[in-house]
């Protein structure tokens, strides 16, 4: 029992620090996950790591939610998971409450205002560097109904302003027809 | 009930960005821009700014920001539990499946087919925010001649700066605010 209470106590703290330090969100936290909890603490083989950054990276949500929901999961069950989503959770929840207190006094001063101006074309090249980087990886596959999709979604999305939860549902269940083919397909070549 | 409202846009906000960080991005503007009148375009793309400058997902940022303008403090709780709530059930579910079978080729097929929309969606997301950030404002104008040149500037330069050397985006950002800040004050 003790143990148990040391367990829980010990993965709020490794997944508060470990969200309080990841910046940029999204896939940096494995890296630092794995760290914490394959290097440091043994409590999950590597193998197995990949395979959870594979279903948190594939389910819905923020990966570093999702990650550490797998890991307290793993470790204590669902009052694991429970304590690992709070200690993701709180360190932006605080950060961002602080931040947005002062968002009306910070929006109206003019150095302020000069500095987002710059910030804002600054995350719209981030975002085209992200767009950039994914839309390569589709292209690389060589296939053409991945890279059909995307044309196709995009002038959904820009175009038609067709509601984008109709969209993804319409796509998933075209990756599943497709993955069902070409097991077919597979199977019968054999 | 706008707590309700809140809970609900962030469910589905939660239920539907499939691929983190950026994927959230078209759904959040969608719910707390387009159909709900919580955030102006401009607030959107700040609380993208500051998402990206302060540590913790995107989703739960702009959730916190957005259910404190709309509800306060309650607001922001409400706003953060329902962005969590459908990764709870779904991760949890799965993560039982995958103990229990480990391997889901059915699964990963789905997830790979909506890879290429969210991609798309993110690039529509992401020439919202270039209209808005070269011409001030929401729509592309009939006149293009209205176009800033300072924010086309720094977007070529970080653009270059990040692909040619892979910069971490929070220094990137930093300097197009700082660069920022030294234009406007000289001119």
């Amino acid at each position: 029992m003790d143990a148990e209470k040391k367990n829980y106590g010990k993965l709020f703290f490794s997944t508060f620090k470990l969200s309080a330090c990841t910046f940029g969100g999204g896939f940096v936290i494995i890296p630092l996950m794995r760290k914490k909890f394959v290097e440091e603490l043994h409590w999950i083989e590597e193998q197995e790591m990949l395979d959870l950054t594979a279903i948190a990276q594939s389910s819905p949500g923020a990966i570093a939610v999702n990650a550490s929901i797998l890991v307290g999961y793993h470790v204590a069950g669902v009052p694991g998971a429970l304590v690992t989503v709070a200690g993701t959770v709180l360190p932006p929840l605080i950060i961002i409450s602080i931040i947005s207190f002062f968002y009306t006094a910070f929006r109206d001063n003019a150095i302020v205002n000069m500095a987002m101006t710059g910030m804002l074309a600054g995350v719209a090249a981030v975002i085209c560097d992200v767009v950039i980087t994914m839309a390569g990886g589709v292209l690389r596959q060589k296939r053409v109904l991945p890279v059909l999709v995307m044309l196709l979604s995009f002038a959904a999305v820009r175009f038609f302003n067709v509601n984008i939860i109709l969209i993804i549902l319409i796509c998933g269940a075209i990756g599943a027809a497709d993955t069902y083919l070409r097991a077919r397909k597979g199977a019968g070549a054999k | 009930m706008i707590y309700l409202e809140l809970l609900w846009s962030f469910i589905q906000i939660g239920l539907f960005s499939i691929g983190g960080g950026y994927a959230a991005m078209p759904l959040i503007q969608r719910q707390v821009v387009d159909l709900h009148p919580w955030l102006t375009m401009t607030q959107f793309a700040d609380i993208m700014a500051i998402a990206e400058m302060t540590p913790g997902p995107i989703a739960i940022n702009s959730a916190t920001f957005v259910g404190i303008q709309v509800g306060g403090l309650p607001g922001a709780l409400v706003a953060t539990i329902g962005c969590v709530l459908p990764s709870c059930v779904i991760v949890m579910t799965l993560a039982y499946v995958y103990y229990r079978f480990r391997g889901l080729t059915m699964v990963q097929g789905v997830l790979a087919g909506l890879r290429p929309a969210v991609i798309a969606m993110i690039a529509s997301a992401g020439i919202s925010l270039i209209i808005l950030s070269f011409f001030g404002q929401r729509e592309l104008p009939a006149d293009l001649s209205g176009v800033q040149p300072i924010p086309v500037l720094i977007f070529c330069a970080a653009l270059v700066i990040l692909r040619k050397w892979k910069v971490n985006p929070i220094y990137v950002m930093a300097g197009a605010g700082l660069i920022s800040i030294v234009v406007y004050s000289a001119f």
